[in-house]
């Protein structure tokens, strides 16, 4: 009796965090974008001269630029090929190995150029157009431009 | 009386023929028309990254991208166009060719055969540009490595694959007007619209077209459906880049980062490529002319599909 309950909460655990898990998979790789832009313009205004040098906020874009690379992977199931304001482009699920190794490479420069980049506004000007040219590897192939 | 009507229709089907004929005939820059001329290398290579020549005539699925060799599929809506062999080999690119061969390619889209290229080739900008350019490309080009191998033909349906057609699409498109630089505008903005209406070729991406694939001229640079059906191309007037200064505009095509911090992407990142390789000075012309495009809408986007 009582193991029974247990495996019915297991049950119901499992199911209601795969169904979390799977929640609208285009909304989750928009908002991810959309904050990692955010993170973008804040480190870019140092750049420019428009906002004093602050390796916290340095940290913390690199942080949600991480967390989006290893996430990326799992955000482009199947059903997720439509919807919302969708620029994913329909050569992801033809190419999705690819598109899986574009997004590994992402993580790994984010991750070489951190440390450059907290280290002063200079290591900052130095590791941001490489961390850009890691963001375009997969838009040029994988993200539609808009009109 | 009927074999009246058939001889008057085929008296009529001829003149037409012959008419049509004269009408598509391709021209051609003779060689006399050309004054002697020391070719510029630097500048060849300005123009070289300026036209593009490498993003679609670059052997494609290899990093090197000065090995012309053609190869590469372009879709649009007429069929898919292979894009040729532009190396120095003389059999199967264009080392053999004279001056006057590749000004005529560029300014008029005629082949050394005397037959009309398609407008794939965006030889209704490139014919803005100036023939002292175009020999000091053509000079550049030919020392760039030879590629062996020709590119096969394009894959085109009935009726467009009958080039000779194409002499009417010249005489709708193709003004073969000069463009003469604007004496009220600084050397800064008549530098940066010749290299944005010329070499450049902004315009053949960032505009709409009609029904026959001729530029809508009244919205040029409005932007569009992206010519290989994906995606879309964004207006680039200040209808659209009011907020933009022309130091954001020439950052974005140096790095491909935007005013507000995003990436260019699809095929502007191969722009880029090319674009970062110019002087600093030519793409703050770039930004200048860009930066003084007046705003106009342009085409709303088509509706999104419901799911």
């Amino acid at each position: 009796m009582f193991v029974r309950t247990i495996l019915a909460a297991l049950a119901v655990g499992l199911s209601v965090g795969a169904v979390i898990a799977q929640q609208d998979p285009v909304t989750t790789r928009e908002d991810l974008m959309k904050a990692n832009n955010k993170h973008a313009l804040a480190v870019v205004r140092m750049m420019r001269g428009q906002a004093p040098f602050d390796a916290a906020a340095v940290d913390a874009a690199f942080a949600q630029w991480a967390d989006t690379a290893q996430k990326l992977p799992s955000l482009f199931p199947d059903n997720s090929k439509t919807g919302g304001d969708n620029r994913a482009s329909p050569k992801i699920w033809l190419n999705k190995k690819d598109f899986d190794a574009k997004a590994a490479a992402f993580a790994k420069a984010v991750a070489e150029n951190h440390d450059t980049a907290k280290s002063s506004l200079d290591g900052l000007r130095a590791a941001i157009p490489v961390v850009g040219k890691a963001c375009d590897n997969c838009h040029e192939d994988y993200r539609l431009s808009k009109q | 009386m009927i074999r009246r009507l058939i001889l008057l229709a085929a008296i009529a089907a001829v003149l037409a023929l012959a008419a049509f004929w004269y009408l598509t005939a391709p021209a051609s820059v003779p060689a006399s028309a050309l004054a002697a001329h020391t070719p510029d290398l630097a500048n060849g290579k300005e123009m070289f990254y300026a036209s593009g020549c490498a993003s679609c005539h670059a052997v494609p699925k290899q990093p090197d991208k000065i090995r012309l060799g053609g190869g590469l599929a372009l879709n649009s809506p007429f069929g898919t166009f292979y894009v040729p062999n532009i190396s120095s080999d003389p059999k199967d690119g264009i080392g053999a060719w004279t001056d006057a061969q590749f000004i005529t390619a560029l300014i008029k889209g005629t082949s050394p055969e005397g037959e009309h290229y398609y407008p794939a080739f965006p030889y209704t900008s490139y014919q803005h540009i100036r023939f002292d350019d175009l020999r000091d490309l053509f000079a550049y080009l030919k020392t760039l490595p030879p590629v062996p191998g020709s590119v096969r033909d394009h894959d085109l349906p009935f009726p467009f694959n009958i080039r000779r057609t194409l002499g009417l699409w010249k005489l709708l498109f193709l003004d073969g007007k000069p463009l003469p630089p604007d004496p009220s505008r600084s050397a800064q903005w008549n530098r940066g619209a010749y290299l944005v209406n010329g070499p450049g070729h902004c315009t053949e991406c960032h505009s709409p077209r009609n029904a026959l694939g001729g530029v809508i001229a009244s919205l040029r640079f409005t932007g569009g459906p992206s010519p290989d059906g994906q995606g879309g191309v964004p207006n680039i007037t200040q209808y659209k880049l009011k907020s933009w200064s022309e130091a954001d505009i020439a950052e974005t095509l140096e790095s491909g980062m935007t005013a507000d911090a995003d990436r260019v992407g699809g095929n502007m990142v191969e722009v880029v490529r090319n674009i970062s390789q110019l002087t600093a000075a030519d793409r703050m012309a770039i930004a200048a002319y860009i930066k003084s495009l007046p705003a106009v809408e342009g085409h709303k986007p088509p509706p999104k599909k419901p799911e």
